[in-house]
C-alpha cells in the first residue's frame, strides 16, 4: 500500500507542476460543452437523459484525451523505464499509476461540473438539488465512472504509445470496452436528477460497482505482461 | 508449392477427411433447413433463415472462445503457434458474426418490421464486432511480432471478460430478441431441434476446417517470411 501511495505521489507532483492533464482536460471540456449547447439549442426544453449523456461524453472524451497525454511524459528521458527498476511490483505500479489518474481526472470533472449546472440545468424545471438527495449521489457515481474509465484508459494509454497509430488507437481500444460505464453512470444520473429513488437504479448501480472491481483487478493482473520489455 | 511442417493438422489424411464431412454435413444442413423442417405457423418461410443464423452465431461464440484460451496461453507460453491460433480464429470469428448480423437482419425485417434495433443482444453483437474489429486494428499497427503477439493477446482476453458485462448492462433496457431455450422460451418441435442440432454440428466443421486451412496459410507465409529474411 505504501508503494503505491509512493508512486502516486510522484505521479501526482509531476502533474501537479508540468500541468499536463489538468488544462487539458479542462479547455477540451469547455470546447465540448459549447460545441453540445450550440448542436442541442438547450435551452428550450431540458431533458434529463440527453445532459446525463452530454456530462458523461464529455467527461469521458476529454478525459481520454488526457490520458493518452500522461504516458508520453513517462516516454521522455526514458523515465519509465527507471520506474521498472525499482523493485517493486509491475501490478503496483499500475495501481500507483490509476490512482493519480484517477485522482486529477476527478479534480478536473469537480471543476467542470458546475459549468454543467450554469449551462444546462441553471432553469431546468422540477429539479431539487439538495445535498443528501442528488449533489452527493451524484458525485458517487461520477467517481465511479471515473475509476471505470481510466482503469482501462491508463492500461491501454501506454498500449497505445507503442503502436504505429499512437493516440488513435486509445480510443479504438477504450471506447468499445467501456460501454457498460457509459450505459449506467448515464442511466443513474439521469435517475438521480428526475429524483428516483435508489431501489430504480440499484441494478445499475451493482453493474458498475462490479465493472470497476473486475477491470481493476484484472488490468493490474495483465500489466506485467504489458510492460515485459520495453525493447521491442 | 509444399512446405513441410505447415500443416497444422497431425495426420496428412485428417484435411481431407474433415473436408468431406463438413461438406456433407453442410449439403444435408442446407437440405433440412429447406426440405426437412416444419415451416413455422407465425413467421412463414422466413424462419428458416434462423437455422444458419444459430449456426453462424454459434461458430462465432466457438471462435472467440478459441481466441480466448489461446491469448491466455500465449501469455504464459510466448510460443508463436498460440498467436497464430489466436489471429487465425479471431479472422474467421468475424466472418462468421458479420454472416450472422446479415442474416438476423434478413431474418428481423419481416418479422419486426426493421432492420435494426438497439436491442440487448443486438447491443452486444454489435460491440463484439467492433471488439475484434479493433483486434485486427490492433494487429496491423502493432510493430514487431512479439510485441503484436503480447498486444493483441491482452486485449483479446480483455474484451471477452468485458462481453458478459456488456450483455448485463444492455439488459437493463429490455429485449424483444427472441428467447427459445430456458425460462420463457417457447419450446420446439423435434424436426427443427434435429435441422438445428445439424447445422451447428455443421458450421462447427465449417469453422475447424477454415480455421486449420489459415492456419496453414499463416504458417506458410511465416516460413516464406523467414526464408527471405525479412522478418514476419
Amino acid at each position: 500500500m505504501r508503494k503505491i501511495l509512493l508512486i502516486f505521489r510522484k505521479d501526482f507532483l509531476v502533474e501537479w507542476r508540468s500541468k499536463q492533464i489538468f488544462p487539458t482536460m479542462f479547455v477540451f471540456s469547455l470546447l465540448l460543452l459549447l460545441v453540445f449547447n450550440v448542436a442541442f439549442e438547450f435551452r428550450s426544453d431540458i431533458n434529463f437523459r440527453t445532459v446525463s449523456a452530454v456530462v458523461w461524453i464529455t467527461f469521458i472524451f476529454s478525459g481520454l484525451l488526457a490520458l493518452g497525454r500522461s504516458f508520453s511524459l513517462e516516454k521522455e528521458n526514458n523515465a519509465f523505464a527507471f520506474l521498472l527498476l525499482t523493485p517493486v511490483s509491475r501490478s503496483y505500479i499500475y495501481l500507483g499509476k490509476l490512482l493519480s489518474n484517477v485522482v486529477m481526472v476527478l479534480l478536473s470533472e469537480l471543476f467542470i461540473l458546475p459549468l454543467f449546472l450554469l449551462f444546462f440545468l441553471f432553469d431546468a424545471k422540477g429539479i431539487s438539488l439538495s445535498l443528501t438527495g442528488a449533489v452527493l449521489p451524484f458525485l458517487g457515481v461520477v467517481v465511479l465512472g471515473t475509476i471505470g474509465f481510466v482503469s482501462l484508459g491508463t492500461f491501454f494509454s501506454s498500449m497505445a504509445l507503442n503502436t504505429k497509430l499512437r493516440d488513435m488507437m486509445l480510443p479504438l481500444l477504450v471506447f468499445p470496452l467501456i460501454i457498460p460505464v457509459v450505459i449506467t453512470s448515464v442511466g443513474i444520473c439521469s435517475s438521480i436528477l428526475e429524483g428516483k429513488p435508489l431501489d430504480y437504479y440499484s441494478f445499475s448501480l451493482q453493474v458498475l460497482v462490479s465493472f470497476d472491481i473486475i477491470f481493476v483487478l484484472l488490468c493490474s493482473l495483465l500489466f506485467e505482461y504489458l510492460i515485459e520489455d520495453s525493447g521491442d | 508449392m509444399r512446405i513441410a511442417g505447415t500443416d497444422p493438422f497431425p495426420f496428412k489424411k485428417m484435411r481431407k477427411i474433415l473436408f468431406f464431412l463438413t461438406f456433407a454435413l453442410m449439403v444435408l444442413a442446407t437440405w433440412m433447413t429447406l426440405f426437412y423442417a416444419p415451416t413455422e405457423v407465425v413467421m412463414g418461410h422466413v424462419q428458416r433463415i434462423f437455422y444458419f443464423h444459430m449456426g453462424t452465431v454459434w461458430a462465432a461464440t466457438v471462435a472467440f472462445t478459441v481466441v480466448f484460451v489461446a491469448s491466455i496461453y500465449y501469455l504464459r507460453k510466448e510460443t508463436a503457434k498460440w498467436d497464430t491460433l489466436a489471429y487465425c480464429s479471431a479472422e474467421i470469428g468475424m466472418l462468421l458474426l458479420t454472416l450472422t448480423i446479415i442474416t438476423g437482419s434478413i431474418w428481423a425485417k419481416p418479422v419486426w418490421g426493421t432492420w435494426w434495433t438497439w436491442d440487448p443482444q443486438l447491443t452486444t453483437t454489435f460491440i463484439l464486432w467492433v471488439l475484434y474489429a479493433v483486434y485486427l486494428i490492433l494487429r496491423s499497427g502493432a510493430g514487431g511480432r512479439g510485441k503484436k503477439a503480447r498486444y493483441s493477446a491482452i486485449f483479446a482476453i480483455i474484451a471477452y471478460v468485458d462481453l458478459p458485462v456488456v450483455y448485463v448492462s444492455a439488459r437493463i433496457k429490455r429485449g424483444i430478441s427472441p428467447v427459445v431455450f430456458g425460462p420463457g422460451g417457447g419450446g420446439i418441435d423435434p424436426a427443427m431441434m434435429h435441422t438445428l442440432l445439424v447445422t451447428l454440428l455443421g458450421f462447427t466443421l465449417l469453422f475447424v476446417l477454415l480455421l486449420g486451412e489459415r492456419m496453414r496459410i499463416m504458417n506458410m507465409e511465416n516460413t516464406l517470411y523467414a526464408r527471405s529474411g525479412r522478418g514476419g
